[in-house]
């Protein structure tokens, strides 16, 4: 048996425990598709080749002598490249930390996948420091959008959209400060899980905004995003926010019925700026739910605005001294947008903070007679690379500032979502599956039961 | 011509040790008028003395 591009990490998985196809079979195919196709996506900066291979061939040992392997057995993965990969250095898409000395041990997300079986690929393309939605990078170069490749991967996490999207690897690993899960997964047309703040260890990965900084999993199907989680979960002494919850396994519940839950269309300010493909992928996933509810989330333009001054700031913060000494090793609109956040007075940094207290009561009460929101994960479908504005409406608007309006106003309180495709012609676009907190499962089953319907689906890369 | 926001960006820039070079001050300025804007947004909306920042750290 050969790995085949379509092939979908519980099906390898499967293969492979099964002794139908090997794990170095498996990992060579990943490898060989990365090296067909990356030389346009330019979703990798790093392919940990022999290290893959070494791992696979470990896999294949322990199945030789009646080991009982893992549930992501031979499934290859890679990670945004701010994650922490033994003999790398961190660069999280920057000039700047190319000259950090490797990285002695791996994140613990990566550490967590490999005790499941899962062979790490390589690292992948980011925006500079995280703080983008385009998958643009100065230094190197933009990862491109599997289904046109003159168009954005969207971002922060481009090379981990772009990479599932383009069916290099069924499952990569990114973060989400204020949407750079969700974007991504959007453009690129693939599931893309954002969980609960705190759910997921960040431990050893490079970050942007403590207060907002959230990793999680990217996949072409919701068994396989749920797999992923389900390895991922668990407490962790090396990050300070992670939960202590314990694991609340999501992939035995995915097949439950979910005619008993509460949806609801979110209104207002995620009504507001959308182009007609974010309304009709929207209204496809209303439809299919049975959701004629519209809920207006209150404050929800605040909300983005104050998750807007805290990443600025704290962002700020974060690389203080490099803006002080390295300020040329910058892409120039990352530092320029550094340099201001570090200029906002604390004063209005803490009313931010102090809001996000008051919001996240307001979506409680929300939660209360609702189970799941469902918004917009992008306003547009991919833009093209390079593009400053869009027109909505007849008003001039700018592209960066505007991709993330709808996902920011969520990550902002930490809520769990699912990022769903829907496959619209000529490009899919995403929505969100919005959750209150720690209820990722709910939101796993309704992706899971729209996936079934047929109503969202990974399509097949059409740029390549 | 002196721009309004100038002033506070040179006695910023000079408060936190962070030198600001001429040609960053355009999209500095541009920027920090976008953050001052959006925080202003937060700054109007009233809230209880009470209110407690969001947690973020727990031990």
């Amino acid at each position: 048996m050969t790995a085949k591009p379509e092939m979908n990490a519980a099906d390898i998985a499967k293969a492979v425990a099964g002794g139908q196809l090997s794990a170095l079979a498996a990992t060579e195919a990943a490898l060989a598709r990365i090296k067909q196709h990356d030389g346009i996506l330019n979703s990798f900066t790093d392919v940990t080749a022999e290290r893959a291979r070494a791992k696979a061939r470990a896999i294949d040992a322990d199945i030789a002598s009646a080991k009982q392997v893992g549930p992501l057995a031979g499934v290859p993965f890679a990670v945004k490249n701010l994650f922490d990969v033994a003999g790398l250095p961190t660069r999280a898409g920057s000039k700047i930390n190319r000259d950090l000395a490797p990285a002695k041990r791996d994140a613990t997300l990566i550490e967590r996948m490999e005790a499941a079986g899962a062979v790490l690929v390589g690292a992948l393309n980011m925006g500079e420091y995280a703080y983008d939605f385009t998958g643009e990078n100065i230094h190197d170069g933009p990862s491109r959008n599997p289904h046109d490749t003159t168009r954005m991967s969207g971002g922060s996490s481009g090379g981990s959209g772009s990479a599932v999207g383009g069916a290099l690897v069924p499952i990569a690993l990114g973060s989400d400060t204020n949407g750079s899960i969700r974007v991504p997964s959007s453009f690129c047309g693939i599931f893309g899980l954002k969980p609960t703040y705190g759910r997921l260890s960040r431990a050893r990965s490079f970050p942007f905004v403590a207060s907002l900084d959230h990793l999680g999993p990217f996949a072409r199907c919701v068994a396989d995003l749920a797999l992923a989680y389900d390895v991922m979960q668990g407490p962790d002494a090396d990050d300070g926010a992670c939960t202590t919850r314990g694991v609340e396994q999501v992939t035995p519940l995915l097949g439950q019925p979910i005619s008993g839950l509460r949806v609801a269309i979110a209104g207002g300010h995620f009504q507001k700026n959308v182009f007609p493909e974010a309304v009709e992928a929207v209204s496809r996933v209303a439809k299919a739910l049975g959701a004629t509810q519209v809920v207006d989330i209150p404050e929800a333009s605040r909300a983005r605005a104050a998750a807007y001054v805290i990443t600025t700031t704290e962002g700020a913060s974060l690389h203080l001294d490099r803006l002080r000494q390295r300020p040329n090793d910058f892409d120039p609109a990352v530092r320029d947008r550094l340099i201001a956040g570090a200029m906002v007075p604390a004063a209005l940094v803490d009313r931010a903070q102090k809001f996000r207290r008051w919001y996240r009561a307001q979506l409680a009460e929300i939660f209360a007679s609702v189970d799941v929101l469902i918004a917009p994960a992008t306003p547009c479908t991919a833009p093209k690379l390079g593009q400053v504005n869009f027109n909505l409406d007849g008003v001039e608007l700018p592209v960066r500032a505007n991709i993330g309006i709808h996902t920011q106003p969520i990550s902002f309180i930490g809520l769990p979502v699912v990022a769903v495709p829907v496959p619209l012609e000529p490009l899919p676009i995403g929505v969100q599956i919005i959750a209150a907190p720690w209820r990722e499962d709910i939101a796993l089953r309704v992706a899971h039961a729209l996936e079934k319907m047929g109503v969202v689906a990974a399509p097949a890369p059409r740029g390549l | 011509m002196a721009e309004p926001l100038d002033d506070y960006i040179d006695a910023v820039s000079k408060a936190l040790a962070l030198p600001v070079e001429e040609a960053f001050r355009p999209a500095v300025r541009a920027n920090l008028e976008v953050s001052l804007r959006l925080a202003r947004l937060v700054d109007e909306f009233t809230l209880p003395d009470e209110t407690e920042p969001a947690p973020i750290f727990t031990a």
